[in-house]
């Protein structure tokens, strides 16, 4: 009874809005249910099971999650992604920002600027790869004849264990574009009496950068780190195309490794329990950097 | 303030400090300008020398110290690259993946928005946080999953698996699009209403020509992201016949490897035109969509 009387306290005109609404996202709809709850599911049932490509297998329990644990590969893959994430995003933010803030003053030619340093962020990802492995090229790529021209040693980049990881954070920041663009709305969305004001005041430069500035674009590089955070715990197509993991494993990142036990070695279920910490990491990670933002995010509104 | 206080007590402060002010600011827009021309260089470097390279024979390549401009320069890496590899039917493959994405991202997101931005309606929010929460699920976790149904359904080897989820939506486009849809005045469509348009009617008399832009920054996006998009068809696709442009170059790479650099850079140089080209020409368009995603997130 009690069913229903609630059930007709939803009035008519509400029991339509609900069906018109899902009418709208039930495209979405299928595909959230099809592309993400079901493999969702699927994937961490894959975790308790030595499933491979052909049989789903038996089940296993947490054997998976234990063999990650002793495996040495498994470490060493999430070290180079730590170190990869790491680097890339500082330094990718750092660079952006400076190249934002030099292209938020009135210039002429801005635009033109802007275009050229978007650019590389167009292009596919595998064409980047096999460029750069001539640019780095040991023995005959550009930079090591810049680097000798200078009188600078020359590297072995993608052949070197030391400098592979070091090539593939350029090859990103090189593609810095997308943050820049990101940064540079945040820029130009700042008042420009605040800054008018600080000058009155005597504020330099640097100093309304810092003050000014910088506490303004909080919000923009809290979602600009997030966002990098997010796809470099997932680094795939670059070492995947240009190092293959090598050499010595320096660039075997989390997401080719899982890869590699996926689909070269067939084992699934171990791989699913990779995916599944990295997803457990990727929220953690996110979750950290969310909490730390109250201390240093600044909200205008 | 004590900058101000001098001014005012000396004479003819005003000329001199100006006169030095507008010196000072000539000088530092000579060196802004000088530090953006270099970076510029130093940005369009792997564009030149990858250009540079594909007009070299093999002798050329390995020349020490390097040649800019290749002399004499060598066209034939590009007619080889149609010899070692079907690029043509790479081509096709690719546009065939593109353009059906690009549809399906446009029409799919444009309706669903629809459902979250414009009809209240019970459980709308609560699904939308969890449209978010989608984006935050490494595609790791489904990757498997999704491998092992579409190869139960007999669609590996094809290019469903590419190109049916455009079709079912995408939470960064729905994300970016109920922004743009919010903004729109509830008067619009409101007036529609009393004239008796379905909700369709309005979507489409309405909504889409406002949210023009914001859609054609979606089917950039999309062409985008299917061009360049390498993992999918590197789980996909096995058959050279059904590859697209991204899988072949990859492919090329490592079945030349370093023996003909020549060649493969041809082709990379031949994958990038119609990107950059298309880029070129609705650039407004993707920086837009690019600094909205940003801005409102």
């Amino acid at each position: 009874m009690a069913l229903v009387t609630k059930k007709s306290g939803v009035s008519r005109r509400e029991r339509q809005a609900i069906f018109r609404g899902l009418l709208f996202v039930s495209p979405w709809l299928v595909g959230l249910l099809w592309f993400y709850v079901y493999p969702f599911f699927a994937s961490l049932y894959y975790s308790f099971h030595n499933t491979t490509p052909f049989a789903t297998g038996a089940f296993t329990g947490l054997e998976n999650y234990r063999l990650l644990l002793s495996d040495p590969l498994f470490w060493k893959s999430l070290l180079n992604t730590f170190y990869y994430t790491g680097v890339a995003v500082v330094l990718g933010n750092l660079f952006a920002l400076a190249l934002a803030l030099l292209l938020s003053q009135n210039l002429r030619g801005m635009t033109f600027y802007r275009t050229i340093f978007y650019l590389p962020s167009i292009v596919p990802f595998v064409a980047v790869s096999v460029v750069w492995i001539w640019i780095l090229h040991p023995q005959y790529g550009i930079v090591n004849y810049a680097l000798e021209w200078l009188g600078l040693p020359t590297l072995g980049w993608f052949s070197d264990p030391l400098w592979a990881m070091p090539g593939l954070i350029i090859v990103s920041l090189w593609g810095t574009g997308n943050m820049m663009i990101i940064y540079l709305a945040g820029l130009l969305d700042i008042p420009k009496e605040l800054h008018e004001a600080a000058t009155i005041d005597g504020a330099t430069a640097w100093q309304r950068t810092l003050r000014i500035t910088i506490p303004l674009l909080t919000p923009i590089i809290l979602f600009n780190v997030v966002i990098g955070l997010i796809g470099g715990l997932q680094y795939f197509v670059q070492p995947y195309i240009i190092t293959g993991g090598g050499p010595a494993d320096a660039t075997l990142v989390y997401a080719l490794y899982l890869y590699q036990n996926a689909f070269s070695y067939f084992r699934m279920g171990y791989a699913s329990a990779m995916a599944w910490v990295l997803f457990v990491i990727i929220m953690i990670v996110t979750l950290l950097v969310f909490r730390s933002s109250g201390r240093w995010v600044f909200y205008r509104h | 303030m004590a900058l101000s206080d001098y001014r005012q007590s000396t004479t003819s402060p005003q000329a001199v400090g100006g006169q030095r002010k507008r010196t000072r600011r000539t000088v530092t827009t000579v060196v802004r300008h000088v530090v953006l021309v270099l970076l510029s260089l130093l940005f369009l470097t792997p564009f030149v020398w990858m250009v540079s390279t594909s007009l070299k024979t093999n002798e050329q390549v390995v020349e020490w110290p390097p040649r800019w401009i290749p002399n004499p320069l060598q066209p034939s890496n590009y007619s080889g690259v149609f010899e070692t590899v079907p690029l043509l039917t790479y081509a096709k493959n690719t546009l065939i993946v593109t353009l059906f994405s690009v549809i399906g991202a446009v029409v799919s997101n444009a309706l669903v928005a629809y459902g979250f931005a414009r009809i209240q309606w019970r459980g709308r929010e609560v699904l939308f946080i969890i449209t978010l929460g989608t984006l935050m699920l490494p595609f790791q976790v489904t990757m498997i999953p999704l491998f092992i149904m579409f190869t139960k359904m007999g669609w590996v080897n094809t290019f469903f698996p590419l190109i049916v989820p455009s079709f079912l939506g995408n939470a960064f486009y729905i994300f970016l699009l109920r922004q743009v849809y919010l903004g729109i005045s509830e008067n619009y469509s409101e007036a529609a209403r009393i004239e008796g348009a379905s909700d369709l009617q309005i979507l489409w008399y309405v909504i889409v020509p406002l949210a023009r832009p914001a859609l054609l920054s979606i089917a950039l996006f999309q062409y985008l992201a299917s061009w360049n998009d390498f993992l999918g068809p590197l789980l996909y696709l096995n058959d050279e016949s059904k590859f697209t442009l991204a899988l072949g170059l990859a492919n090329m790479q490592s079945a030349l490897g370093l023996s003909d650099f020549g060649q493969i850079m041809a082709a990379a140089t031949m994958i990038l035109i119609p990107v950059i080209g298309v880029f070129m020409f609705t650039q407004r368009y993707f920086l837009e969509g690019i600094a909205a995603s940003g801005l409102k997130g």
